[in-house]
């Protein structure tokens, strides 16, 4: 029987009919719903950890002791992971580690577009890439028999258009296999996992060995394959770059690879052997190009796709019939059709209507202040017409760069904000160094109880695990307190008079000091008030309240109108009108 | 088994999630190969959606090509209009006449688009334009959520297979308490077309 999966539910149910017992992640666009349906079957241990290294040495302590382990994250989660991830290499592992990365080319939903494929070189492991989802649950069980029989991690390589695009997969009829009937002892053996340098140093030629028996398991493995076609052209490709390759060229020849890193060398010679041109054809960087021209075989790639973006079916054909690799289509646009399209007005991301992080910022757009920010739904703070936000990098930035303007000293007062789950994340350390090295930054967390952005996961605030338990949560003003923080507020954004009085006082403050904005994520609890409405006799037409960028708040022909199935009647607007004509019965 | 190829397309929350799984497990049903791409951007709420949901023999790319769309689902006037250069010369374009201001016509900074400009751009490819008032059928079904199943009833006419795969798959994916709402908002869909 066959079901629709999704990439990511896919790999999900791969790693449980492979037997794989201890799953953790953070959650990540568009990595998020992997661990998220690992969580649901039965007998397994699935866990949000504060941040992608916790998730990476949590999934490596459990291939310690022997058990089969998946950790999930998206492409720039192996940035946080990435010191785990080389001693894991150099150790190995005792049961099969698969880390999922899950990459984002085109930025759907990220503040870049690495390729992380150069961490399978750079790392010096393994890494597989599947093409759809019934690949994605093959090719994870594969991954762990390679983990256990190569001693070392494997990488699974997904992208956007594989983890959250779905086909179908095969269902089995069998269950993983048992759990031993008594826990095993723990394997002892220091020269194996105490990576100090006289250890290490004996670590590190068995890698190079490993990645020599690698590659010769490579030229063998059903993981690449050879799809004889027509004709002089011959494609290499891996993934969903394989996919619309296949469709733009049915009758070329096709080196279908599985296996990304490390490359099955002899295979790509009878392949090059075989065929008069070779075409790569990959998203991001030249990786396979570059590896396969050192091997002295001569193809196109970059020349002719380009290095930023995710391809599609069309920019394939349209690229190669470019490069005259193919017949140049017959499709024109019509000059006018184009311009009509590129004149329709855009629809950017916004804060959902009734988010209270709309109140601060329009506190602190009032206030003047610059704002050190980070990545959650409250990036959307920088958007128009709110435009309130200055920096977002990566996550928990925002606390040691507000640290580092404040050191550098500008005339502008400055706060850092951050989220709760993002605090968790990674935003401890720098709060920490603050406190340490004595700057008055304030820190302001919009605590909305949630891994809102990612679709709203539990976090260690929220009291609840990915599995549904009650658990400790951490509560983040006693946290700020016992760390030292005397200077600490709790409000509500939707008051914004009292959140401009708080902020005003530890502006003036020369303590380091935090504030906590908090109010739930109303898609979250799903709260909705009663909504209020525009009195057209009163409006006076000024505009303050659409500088709010609130969905339903709607330009009239003399005044605004709110519309009542999208607003959420957080009451906001009601707070901005100068003239109180926004009222509520 | 001829290749389907369709994009739905609308504004966050509107309920293009639930259509394009319905579609895809119909296709599924009808013993078509199925693929389905989804875009969601950043926002929960209230930026473009898309999906591209394609039916074959053997279905490789899960996104659509230019000029292969052979049935464009509009949940919104201007996200429609946003297609043309996909849409197949002479397919079809069902699109529901409700209009969701984006941020900058609310701040009067940008005009939307009459309806007369939104069909005039999918007919540079279209060949038919259906418009349907979706969003007052649901309204008068007393539950503004079904606005997509409508649509899909409208496709189903277009598009063929059985009705009661069409249903049983509808009913499959819907909460239990909502099953008799979204039948008769499917029926209502197919008897628009009808009459």
């Amino acid at each position: 029987m066959k079901k629709l999966m999704t990439g990511n539910e896919a790999i999900a149910y791969g790693a449980y009919l492979a037997g794989v017992r201890v799953g953790a992640a953070y959650p990540g666009t568009p990595s998020t719903e992997i661990m998220e349906s690992f969580a649901k079957y039965p007998g397994v241990s699935s866990e949000w950890a504060p941040n992608e290294k916790v998730a990476l040495d949590v999934g490596t302590g459990a291939a310690y002791a022997g058990t089969r382990a998946l950790v999930a994250m998206k492409h720039v989660g192996v940035n946080v992971a990435a010191d785990s991830l080389f001693y894991g290499v150099y150790t190995g592992l005792k049961g099969g580690l698969v880390i999922v990365t899950a990459d984002d080319p085109d930025m759907h939903s990220s503040q870049n577009e690495q390729d992380n494929r150069n961490y399978a070189r750079f790392a010096k492991l393994p890494m597989l890439e599947p093409a759809d989802s019934e690949e994605a649950k093959q090719f994870v069980g594969l991954a762990l028999d390679m983990s256990e029989k190569f001693d070392t991690p494997v990488m699974l390589r997904s992208v956007t258009r594989l983890s959250h695009s779905s086909s179908p997969v095969e269902m089995s009829a069998a269950a993983p296999p048992p759990l031993p009937a008594e826990p095993p002892l723990y394997d002892r053996n220091i020269p194996k996992y105490v990576m100090v340098p006289a250890y290490a140093r004996q670590r590190h030629p068995v890698i190079e060995e490993r990645l020599k028996k690698l590659a010769a398991y490579a030229d063998s493995s059903p993981l690449n394959r050879l799809e004889p076609g027509n004709g002089s052209l011959g494609i290499i490709a891996a993934g969903v770059a394989y996919q619309y390759a296949r469709e733009v060229f049915p009758e070329a020849t096709f080196l279908k690879l599985g296996m990304v890193y490390p490359l099955p060398a002899k295979l790509i010679r009878e392949f090059a052997a075989r065929v008069q041109t070779i075409l790569v054809v990959e998203e991001l960087d030249p990786f396979f190009e570059e590896q396969i021209r050192l091997m002295g075989i001569d193809v196109r790639g970059k020349d002719v796709f380009p290095v930023t973006g995710e391809l599609t079916p069309g920019l394939v054909r349209r690229y190669a019939a470019e490069a005259g690799l193919l017949e140049e289509t017959d499709e024109t646009t019509e000059v006018t059709t184009a311009a009509a399209l590129a004149a329709l007005p855009i629809r950017p991301p916004m804060l959902c209507p009734g988010c209270g992080h709309r109140g601060l910022f329009h506190v602190l757009r009032e206030a003047g202040v610059v704002v050190l920010g980070d990545i959650g739904c409250y990036t959307l703070g920088a958007a128009p017409p709110l435009s309130a936000l200055h920096t977002c990098g990566c996550m928990g930035a925002s606390i040691g760069v507000a640290h580092g303007v404040a050191r550098a000293g500008v005339k502008d007062r400055t706060v850092a904000v951050i989220g709760d789950s993002t605090f968790f994340h990674s935003g401890i350390h720098p709060l920490i160094n603050v406190l340490y090295n004595n700057s008055s930054v304030t820190t302001i967390i919009t605590d909305n109880s949630v891994t809102a952005m990612t679709g709203h996961q539990q976090h260690p605030g929220t009291g609840i695990t990915l599995q549904g338990q009650q658990t400790k949560a951490v509560q983040l003003e006693k946290f700020v307190r016992s760390i030292g923080y005397e200077k600490v507020d709790v409000c509500d954004p939707y008051d914004m008079d009292n959140l401009a009085e708080v902020l005003t006082g530890h502006l003036k403050s020369e303590q380091p000091s935090v504030i906590i904005a908090a109010r739930p994520c109303v898609l979250h609890i799903r709260e909705k008030n009663k909504p209020p409405f525009v009195d057209p006799d009163e409006c006076t037409d000024c505009g303050t309240c659409l500088e709010l960028g609130c969905p339903p708040l709607m330009q009239e022909e003399d005044h605004v109108s709110i519309d009542p199935l999208l607003c959420n009647g957080c009451g906001i607007c009601m707070q901005v009108c100068p003239v109180g004509a926004i009222i509520r019965e | 088994m001829k290749k389907i190829d369709f994009i739905l397309t609308g504004v966050g929350g509107q309920g293009t999630i639930l259509a394009s799984n319905v579609l895809t497990e119909v296709g599924l049903a009808l013993g078509y190969d199925v693929k389905k791409a989804e875009v969601l951007g950043m926002s929960q709420r209230g930026g473009t959606v898309e999906s591209h949901v394609r039916w074959g023999e053997k279905v490789y790319s899960p996104l659509i090509e230019q000029g292969e769309v052979d049935y464009l689902l509009g949940f919104e006037m201007l996200e429609a209009g946003r297609w043309p250069l996909y849409i197949k010369k002479g397919a079809m374009a069902i699109v529901n006449r409700y209009r969701i201001p984006p941020p900058a016509v609310n701040l009067g900074k940008a005009k939307y688009p009459r309806e007369e400009e939104v069909e005039s751009l999918l007919k540079t490819a279209a060949g038919r334009v259906l418009w349907i008032d979706a969003m007052k059928i649901a309204g008068d079904l007393g539950n503004p959520a079904v606005v997509g199943v409508i649509l899909l009833g409208v496709l189903s006419l277009q598009v063929g297979g059985a009705l009661d795969t069409w249903l049983e798959v509808v009913k499959r994916l819907v909460p239990a308490k909502y099953q008799e709402l979204n039948e008769k908002a499917f029926l209502t869909g197919r008897e628009i077309v009808a009459a």
